[in-house]
């Protein structure tokens, strides 16, 4: 997101380029940068607006970091299974032919054009007691399943609505892949699925890495799905957030989203340091 | 039977097409054991794919191919006794220089100092000690090809397949890594199957060179042969420079072109017969216009240091003959040509199509340009 860039010839950026940047620098600072500087001020103060550190003080105790832990887990639970699902697809993805590849990409993308709540609801409409998947149990003479309301209902949730997230940048590394690696590491004795454990995988690190940062990010911070498909019966710390924002504790609220914010970047930052020692070509640089 | 155990590799039929196009037409090639065999031709001749071919990363649409007598077609890349240093070695980016030589001998359960001592050597052979940590990227060129070679011969294969491994190093490199792999090949007496378009590099290391074109093989032959004895206009033209001329075989040693009778050593053609006369720039002696066999004018005269190279007029034919002595440009001279450097060929589909001097500057031109290395076929 460089906004000032030197001119081709090195004169420094001219004056046409300033007014070119200058409505998006303009939105990046209005809607970036100002409400993070809100949600610090707000993080660190009362209600009165006097400086406290209760607020982050009160994330770190039993009951928060319970809430916590669970969104850390299921969130998990939601990458790893995006993983297993979107790896092999990107692959398959990938080494097919160009027309079946657009094919491909764009059932992937498709469910994404519809709107979130309605992908979500449209789960709760097959999840239910009554929903669809029990009424063909029933049809079937078996015993109906209790599906909504569970951590698993709501992993599935994730699971669904992000996977295009892990597929599309490992699909894009694998895009890049230079075959003739593939026929060197044949050549050289590799049977296929040695192709894939010492070759393919090891360059497909980066995409992997922003596959799974674009996942679990927005994972670990939902409360839409586990309020539908977990029926409210746990709370998820985007829930918490939700929560406090709604009974107008927008100190507390801040204060959430600040440690989370933190917690995400330092997790960002590990993972960059493995995705430094792997081949060039994710998404996220 | 006994003749067959020493062939390491045979094509019998080989036919490939792509999208209805047919690259190789009916391959047929022997290779044997311990040999260094250059597949030579231009662009889209189809010798990478039939390296490729032999190494397994593609399948004939028909014919055969044979490892010692065994037929290999459905045998994967990794299971044949081959190996391969790729046009732009394809080294693995993820791993360095010592994990890339010992990529092969891992997977077949090598380690410890027995394999440490083993790329060790292989790193001495192809003068990279000293080089095990670095990683692929800061590699130059002729490094990152050493580094292949490596990569391959750790893995002692009966065969090594090499496509077009020098296309990418500049001239003087070039020269070097052609004396070392030559070097390399005998010391470790194993098969090379060399692709490339330069005639000069194949003139130099090869034991047998496979001049191909058009999806079919012209010649197969040593150099000297190829040279001396080349079997149709297209070869005569492709290897070195020649003259070529049409010509009439009158009877055994005697041959006619540009209107006079000249002596041969060229029998068997029959009498009366139309073929191809090919004269070799250097075997033409100029000399005085009176003791001319024939007589032409000087049209052009360019310094090549060893030689002067002159384009000589001989009744609307142009000439280029190779000459240590100066002669002007516009100046009427004579021809002299021995029986022995008359090589007379059949005629065949290349007739007329090369060996006339006429458009020379543009050829030249063509020359002097360094060829791209092909990157597919």
């Amino acid at each position: 997101m460089k906004t000032a860039v030197k001119n081709r010839d090195g004169r420094g950026v001219s004056l046409l380029r300033r007014i070119a940047a200058a409505p998006h620098v303009a939105w990046s600072v209005l809607f970036v940068v100002v409400p993070l500087i809100f949600v610090a001020y707000y993080s660190f103060t009362d209600r009165e607006f006097s400086f406290t550190l209760d607020n982050i003080a009160a994330f770190f105790t039993p009951r928060y970091l319970q809430i916590l832990w669970r969104s850390v887990k299921l969130a998990l639970l939601a990458t790893g299974f995006c993983l297993l699902i979107g790896y092999p697809a990107a692959y398959f993805i990938a080494r097919a032919d160009a027309k079946k590849q657009k094919i491909l990409i764009m059932l992937i993308m498709l469910p994404m054009w519809m709107n979130f709540l309605i992908r979500t609801y449209a789960w709760m409409v097959i999840l239910q007691d009554k929903g669809i998947f029990n009424s063909v149990l029933l049809s079937l003479g078996l015993k109906p399943l209790k599906l909504m309301y569970n951590e698993g209902a709501v992993v599935l949730g994730m699971v669904y609505d992000y996977l295009p997230y892990m597929i599309m940048p490992i699909y894009s590394v694998m895009l890049k892949l230079d075959p003739r690696l593939v026929e060197a590491a044949s050549d050289l004795g590799c049977n296929g699925f040695q192709v894939l454990r010492k070759v393919v995988v090891p360059q497909s690190v980066p995409g992997v890495i922003s596959g799974i940062m674009m996942v679990f990010v927005p994972s670990i911070s939902t409360f839409y799905i586990s309020q539908k498909l977990g029926g409210g019966t746990f709370l998820l710390i985007g829930d918490v957030i939700e929560n406090q924002y709604t009974a107008n504790n927008l100190h507390m609220a801040a204060a959430i989203s600040l440690v989370l914010m933190i917690l995400l970047l330092a997790g960002m930052f590990v993972m960059n340091r493995f995705a430094d020692d792997g081949a060039e070509g994710g998404l996220i640089p | 039977m006994n003749k067959d155990a020493e062939r390491i590799i045979q094509l019998r039929n080989v036919v490939k097409s792509f999208d209805g196009e047919t690259v190789l037409d009916h391959i047929n090639l022997d290779i044997a054991d311990k040999e260094f065999v250059t597949l030579l031709g231009p662009s889209g001749c189809g010798k990478t794919t039939t390296l490729r071919i032999i190494g397994g990363f593609e399948t004939p649409d028909s014919g055969e191919v044979f490892f010692d007598g065994v037929a290999v077609d459905h045998i994967p890349p990794y299971k044949r006794p081959v190996n391969t240093v790729f046009q732009k070695y394809a080294l693995f980016p993820h791993l360095n220089v010592y994990e890339n030589i010992a990529f092969g001998p891992k997977l077949k359960g090598a380690s410890g100092p027995g394999l440490t001592k083993k790329v060790q050597e292989m790193l001495e052979l192809v003068n990279l000690k000293g080089f095990e940590k670095r990683r692929i990227s800061t590699l130059s060129g002729g490094q990152q090809q050493r580094v292949a070679i490596a990569r391959a011969l750790i893995n002692e294969p009966r065969v090594l397949l090499l496509d077009e491994p020098l296309g990418a190093l500049d001239l003087k490199l070039r020269k070097d890594m052609q004396f070392e792999l030559k070097n390399i090949q005998k010391r470790m007496g194993i098969t090379f199957v060399y692709v490339t378009h330069d005639q000069e590099e194949a003139l130099s290391m090869s034991d047998t060179v496979v001049v191909m074109d058009n999806g079919q093989i012209q010649q197969i032959g040593t150099p000297q042969d190829i040279y001396n004895e080349p079997k149709n206009a297209f070869v005569a033209d492709f290897i070195g420079e020649s003259n070529i001329l049409d010509g009439q075989m009158i009877e055994d040693y005697v041959v006619t072109f540009s209107g006079k009778r000249f002596r041969c050593l060229d029998a068997g053609f029959g009498t009366r017969t139309p073929v191809d006369v090919v004269v070799r720039p250097e075997d033409v002696d100029v000399v005085s216009v009176e003791r001319g066999m024939l007589t032409g004018t000087v049209t052009s005269v360019t310094f090549k240091g060893v030689h002067f190279e002159i384009i000589v007029d001989v009744n609307g034919f142009k000439w280029m003959i190779q000459t240590t002595d100066f002669v002007e440009e516009g100046a009427a001279i004579g021809l002299y040509i021995e029986p022995d450097a008359i090589h007379i060929m059949n005629k065949s589909e290349f007739s007329g199509m090369f060996g006339d001097y006429s458009s020379f500057s543009d050829e030249l031109e063509h020359l002097s340009d360094v060829e791209e290395p092909e990157d597919d076929e």
